[in-house]
């Protein structure tokens, strides 16, 4: 199992124009591995997440998406993304195509791109538009008791990113806590990159608690505090006051731009990252 | 305690409709207010399933986000999204679903995806999230929302989560298995749906309120129901149980954050 420094790991496994899912729902967000991804300037990025949220909004300021598959994109709790709403509002920097989905119908999505199925299925999508501006969203009819279903395609990343807690030295990788649809887009990815908070030398037993095993990760990254200001349950709580205060800062192009400059295009990596805000222990 | 705000008023009013052991599917921001207040007042076995995947969770404050590490911490289980939405929800295993919105209609159809056209949008709000599969499948859906010409609008600029569709037997025919929209509260009072025309009717106000008041925020011709209760104002408990809880909650999110060395 190969264990590379971020950089490599971006560097080696993300291409400009690839389908990347840096899953997580709220807890165990990749924040470091998406701020490499912008020091690196990828381009022309497909971003797929159920609930894009800062990070996103970060690479999408920062010029790194043209399209963005997703189900629910805001600041959790605090409002819009404003570098999210400038994109599609404004096309600043640049348009971004949108193929936009419910919850349920990108979880069905998933589910099927994990089992290498064709389309997911649900009985979803009743009455919304969402069928009206998305050509994606059809329907199946059950061959059994010909009830309409709704179907969606099947999500299948080039790379799936995930931060997770531990990882052993062979590369089994154990996540805990909420875990969204993270295992189902980790096994949906052609390449899974993952970033943990710890590498010890054997894990607990796993009793029903999340694990992929070594032979579908294709590489862990050593990245502790890779998740902030997510959290990571058992290591660090979420910073809801980091979350509040980027409304301020993403609000006004100039103001966003120049604290990217100096926080994360400024930093060497994420430990630099974390120096920056005065927030590394 | 007669010095009450609106907003206290809307958690209360909301709480109050939620019973002991009822299955509840909470959204964040007031409805998680409304889903708690019940839970610590007349309602301590109240199960709250968040979409996050916690289910049976008892949080001590309120959550800023739907995944905070507290509603992990104080649930019964914690399972997977997917599992939520398939096994739990769409399964019909959801009593009761909350949701809020930027737009509603007069047959209780929500709007929480753009302000104007789709393509090209006034106001990119942020979409859909669970709430179209929450409307349809909840066996009722609570509404929490300010009611203002804005807001309570004769027409969706997009049709994000149904409610009773065009109204009539509209929703029955169109597949969704949930009841739909029961009760939208506002911070007047509450909007419930005729029986069969399915329009939302005013069938209750807060002290203080009046009709009058009611039908200047509401964007369409707003109807009566023939008798509009007075609702009653939240009492002493109530109150003590849902500032200590905010309170609880505001000292809880100003906790500064230490990363491990």
């Amino acid at each position: 199992m190969p264990f590379p420094t971020l950089r490599e790991a971006i560097e080696r496994h993300v291409n400009d124009g690839a389908c990347v899912a840096l899953e997580g729902f709220t807890h165990l967000i990749p924040f470091a591995a998406g701020h490499e991804i912008i020091r690196q300037r990828r381009r022309d990025l497909h971003l797929v997440r159920m609930t894009p949220d800062l990070i996103y909004d970060q690479l999408i300021g920062m010029g790194c998406a043209s399209k963005l598959t997703f189900s629910w994109g805001g600041n959790p709790g605090v409002g819009s993304l404003h570098r999210l709403r400038d994109a599609v509002e404004h096309a600043w920097p640049g348009p971004l195509a949108l193929d936009e989905h419910t919850h349920a119908g990108m979880a069905a999505a998933y589910c099927a791109g994990a089992a290498r199925l064709p389309f997911g299925m649900l009985r979803g999508y009743i009455g919304t538009d969402l069928v009206t501006v998305n050509p994606r969203i059809r329907s199946v009819r059950c061959p059994f008791t010909g009830e309409q279903l709704a179907a969606v395609p099947a999500i299948n990343p080039d790379v799936t990113i995930l931060h997770a807690q531990r990882a052993d030295r062979a590369g089994n990788v154990a996540l805990t806590g909420i875990i969204g649809a993270q295992r189902e887009a980790a096994l949906a990815a052609r390449t899974l990159l993952v970033t943990v908070e710890e590498i010890v030398a054997a894990l607990p037993p796993a009793m029903n608690s999340i694990v992929l095993p070594h032979w579908v990760v294709t590489a862990v990254v050593h990245c502790p505090g890779g998740a902030y200001p997510a959290y990571a349950q058992g290591y660090y709580a979420r910073d809801n006051s980091f979350y509040q205060a980027w409304d301020a800062i993403s609000r006004d192009r100039s103001t966003f731009r120049s604290w990217m400059d100096r926080h994360v295009i400024g930093s060497r990596d994420h430990r630099g990252f974390l120096a920056s805000l005065g927030a590394a222990a | 305690m007669s010095d009450w705000t609106r907003d206290e008023m809307m958690t209360v009013v909301a709480a109050r409709l939620l019973w002991n052991r009822c299955v509840c599917f909470v959204g964040i921001g007031l409805p998680s207010a409304a889903c708690n207040l019940a839970r610590l007042t007349h309602a301590p076995d109240i199960v709250l399933i968040y979409e996050s995947g916690t289910i049976g969770t008892r949080p001590d404050v309120l959550p800023l986000s739907i995944g905070d590490g507290e509603l992990a911490e104080t649930a019964a289980c914690v399972v997977p999204l997917p599992d939520i939405f398939s096994y739990y929800l769409q399964a019909g295993r959801v009593d009761v679903g909350f949701l809020g919105a930027a737009q509603i209609d007069r047959h209780g159809n929500l709007n929480s995806t753009v302000i104007g056209p789709y393509d090209a949008p006034t106001t990119r709000l942020p979409g859909a999230g669970g709430a179209p599969e929450i409307a349809a499948h909840a066996r009722q859906t609570f509404v929490m929302l300010k009611a203002n010409p804005r807001s309570c609008v004769p027409r969706l600029d997009f049709r994000t989560s149904a409610g009773f569709l065009d109204g009539g037997t509209a929703r029955e025919r169109s597949g969704a298995r949930g009841g739909g929209p029961c009760s939208v509260i506002t911070d007047f009072g509450i909007l419930t749906p005729h029986a069969e025309t399915r329009e939302l009717q005013l069938s209750s106000l807060f002290p203080g309120a009046t009709v009058g008041e009611a039908q200047a925020a509401v964007g369409w011709p707003l109807m009566p129901a023939p008798r509009v209760e007075a609702l009653p104002a939240p009492s002493a408990d109530e109150l003590v149980a849902l500032r200590a809880l905010h309170s609880r909650t505001r000292a809880a999110h100003s906790r500064a954050v230490h990363l491990p060395a």
